[in-house]
């Protein structure tokens, strides 16, 4: 399996989006690649979609925006006359006629707003913590479906403008992230092969987190336990169980390899059971060049 | 007794909620195996195809929108024989199912589900897959076929949108705009009311004028319908706050995790509901009574001779140790919650749950 890909690799584009299955880690791996960034010297900027506030906590010195879809699509309502009700917006179900007439435009508009600030040149990076895989590929072709379905007017020019950031793979790419365990590599399989087709965006690297890069310990049958007695059986179960989870990972990293021939990179698990700053420090320093 | 065998054996229906990637399908299926092997009419409803899972229930052409039969060994329960179904949601499907059954005529349901804005409704708006599940619960509970459903529920950000679900088309058709559409005018619904005129046209500017006729003609298809909309709304409302109904908050023991289904437990009992039972997955194992200093003790002590062998064997202990330490210590927030006597720990296993008899091994961990 191809491994470690520099730093440069991940930020090849002016735009980087996250994307993977709940539980892998996408907040982690957001974290690491802004951090890293940062550490080297570049402008960066984190957009967080989901109203979290984890992204400030991680990364105390590098600037995270928070754009909710409601927001964002009030906002644009307001921009193409609705001023005289703006404030009822919500309370009038204004949005949600609109969202559901034009599936998509909520994150047409949350990417339009992206699309902005990638052309502003504030930044030399933007890291977008992007939707669960589920719906990854939803808000990925929103523009697509809408330029398809809107044939003029604002909405049809701002999906020819996020299609063009989209499609341009110095401008955007998306890394897909997983662990190394059956259930979220078969959706890092699917995912990666629905955005080759449906989306035509760039995809980056598959980065695969939580991996234990130490050596499985030693076959306990073939170590000499000398006169011990205590514990020595729950030292031989454990010794078992790690060799065993280190065969899952290495099968997983295979088989992602084998179904998405794309280089790897492995973010290290952390043995504890929450990240803070000084672990996305840590995981960040590995990738400096 | 296993709290969770309590849970089961008095429930007509059993809702798995937590956040995404905690294992919330995988505990469904076990509590339906186990379920089952009691004597209960079983059927589980999976919210994505869950592959793995079709696979370790001897389903080789997947979940499919209907209840299948999983053929299980030992099926006969101390009350007879069970049996254990699943299927999974289909959310278009069922959808329009809810529409045949509340339409007048085929004419009038022909009429909605071919109409776009419906089409885009039933794959699209957020809440419907929610809306659905919760429809499917309730028909489920109603097929005599069954005496028990078990659903794993979609994996949103908000413990209340499931719960909310029920009511999700009832309140769209109380919005203004609705109401401004349905209006009575004297030359009947044909005729949209003038008071909706500027909203409409400044609503068509942005999304285009066919897009906005589509969503018109549906709301007047709609007409007469909302009534049954409305009383099946309340129906399944009523059965989610039934006694026979159990809420299973599942979790994993990160922090992240564990604080968000603490935030879950708060909602849910803010809704009235009772979390039942709460089921942390993936906790590292203990491996014995010692603890982590005592094996890297033996593993310093294995390097000071030579042997790294060992030592390498002794600080594995000790590192797993610490991790499951850890993980208890993690569970405090949840534990303040939530009763302690009704939360159960199942242990991250050396392999991914591949077949029916890894199931059955979280089952005698659930069920201990």
């Amino acid at each position: 399996v191809s491994n470690v890909t520099p730093l440069t690799d991940l930020t090849a584009s002016n735009l980087v989006i996250v994307a993977g299955k709940g539980g892998v880690g996408k907040t982690t791996v957001t974290a690491v690649v802004a951090r890293a960034a940062a550490d080297a010297g570049q402008r960066v900027l984190v957009v967080e979609l989901d109203g979290k506030p984890v992204l400030d906590e991680l990364l105390p010195e590098v600037e995270v925006r928070h754009i909710s879809a409601a927001d964002s699509l009030a906002d644009y309502l307001v921009e193409h006359g609705f001023k005289r009700i703006a404030k009822r917006l919500a309370s009038t179900g204004v949005i949600d006629v609109v969202s559901t007439a034009a599936p998509g435009i909520d994150d047409l508009v949350v990417l339009g707003k992206i699309k902005q600030l990638e052309r502003s040149d504030e930044w030399d990076l933007i890291v977008v913590d992007g939707p669960a895989a589920g719906h990854a590929i939803s808000f990925l072709t929103s523009a697509a479906g809408l330029r398809d379905a809107v044939r003029g007017g604002p909405v049809r020019e701002q999906a020819d403008d996020v299609l063009s950031m989209l499609g341009d793979p110095e401008r955007c790419q998306v890394l897909l992230v997983t662990v190394a365990e059956t259930t979220p590599v078969n959706e890092l399989i699917e995912t990666a092969s629905a955005v080759e087709e449906r989306v035509g965006v760039q995809l980056g690297p598959i980065v695969v987190n939580q991996i234990d890069g130490s050596a499985p310990p030693p076959d306990p049958a073939e170590v000499s336990f000398g006169r011990a007695k205590a514990q020595v059986d729950d030292a031989i179960a454990a010794a078992l169980f790690s060799r065993a989870r280190h065969e899952v990972q290495a099968a997983e990293l295979a088989r992602i390899d084998r179904a998405v021939p794309l280089p790897q990179v492995h973010v290290a698990a952390i043995p504890v059971t929450g990240l803070d700053a000084e672990h996305i420090a840590q995981l960040a320093a590995e990738f400096a060049l | 007794v296993s709290p969770l065998g309590t849970v089961v054996d008095g429930a007509e229906v059993v809702v798995c909620c937590g956040a995404g990637g905690v294992g919330k399908t995988t505990t469904a299926a076990v509590i339906g195996l186990e379920a089952a092997r009691r004597g209960r009419q079983v059927v589980v409803v999976t919210i994505d195809p869950a592959r793995r899972l079709a696979d370790a229930l001897g389903l080789p052409d997947g979940l499919t929108g209907e209840p299948q039969p999983v053929t299980v060994d030992d099926l006969d329960g101390v009350d007879g024989a069970g049996s254990l179904w699943a299927m999974m949601l289909d959310t278009p499907a069922m959808f329009e199912r809810v529409v045949r059954r509340n339409a007048s005529d085929d004419e009038q349901a022909d009429r909605i589900v071919q109409n776009r804005f419906y089409r885009n409704m039933a794959t699209a708006l957020s809440g419907t897959q929610e809306y659905m599940a919760s429809e499917a619960l309730h028909e489920l509970h109603d097929d005599e076929r069954f005496d028990l459903v078990v659903v794993d529920t979609p994996p949103s950000r908000n413990a209340l949108d499931f719960l909310e679900a029920p009511g999700v088309l009832t309140r769209f058709l109380d919005h203004k705009l609705f109401k401004l559409l349905m209006m009575p005018t004297r030359t009947g619904f044909k005729v949209l009311s003038t008071a909706s005129q500027p909203l409409l046209r400044a609503i068509g500017r942005v999304v285009g004028s066919d897009v906005l006729a589509d969503a018109v003609a549906f709301f007047q298809a709609f007409a007469g319908m909302e009534v049954g909309f409305r009383e099946r709304a309340e129906a399944v409302t009523m059965l989610l706050h039934a006694d026979a109904t159990r809420f299973v908050l599942v979790a994993s023991p990160q922090r992240e995790t564990l604080v968000e289904a603490a935030w879950f437990a708060d909602q849910l009992r803010e809704q009235g509901f009772e979390v039942a039972t709460t089921v942390v997955n993936r906790m590292h194992p203990q491996f014995g009574e010692g603890t982590a200093g005592e094996a890297h003790k033996r593993a310093r002590a294995a390097a000071g001779r030579g042997d790294d062998r060992l030592a390498a064997i002794w600080a594995n202990l000790g590192l797993l140790r610490s991790l499951a330490a850890a993980e208890r210590a993690e569970l405090a927030p949840l534990l303040d919650r939530v009763a302690a006597a009704t939360v159960v720990e199942v242990p991250l296993l050396p392999n991914d749950v591949h077949e029916v008899s890894e199931l059955d091994t979280l089952g005698t961990h659930l069920f201990a």
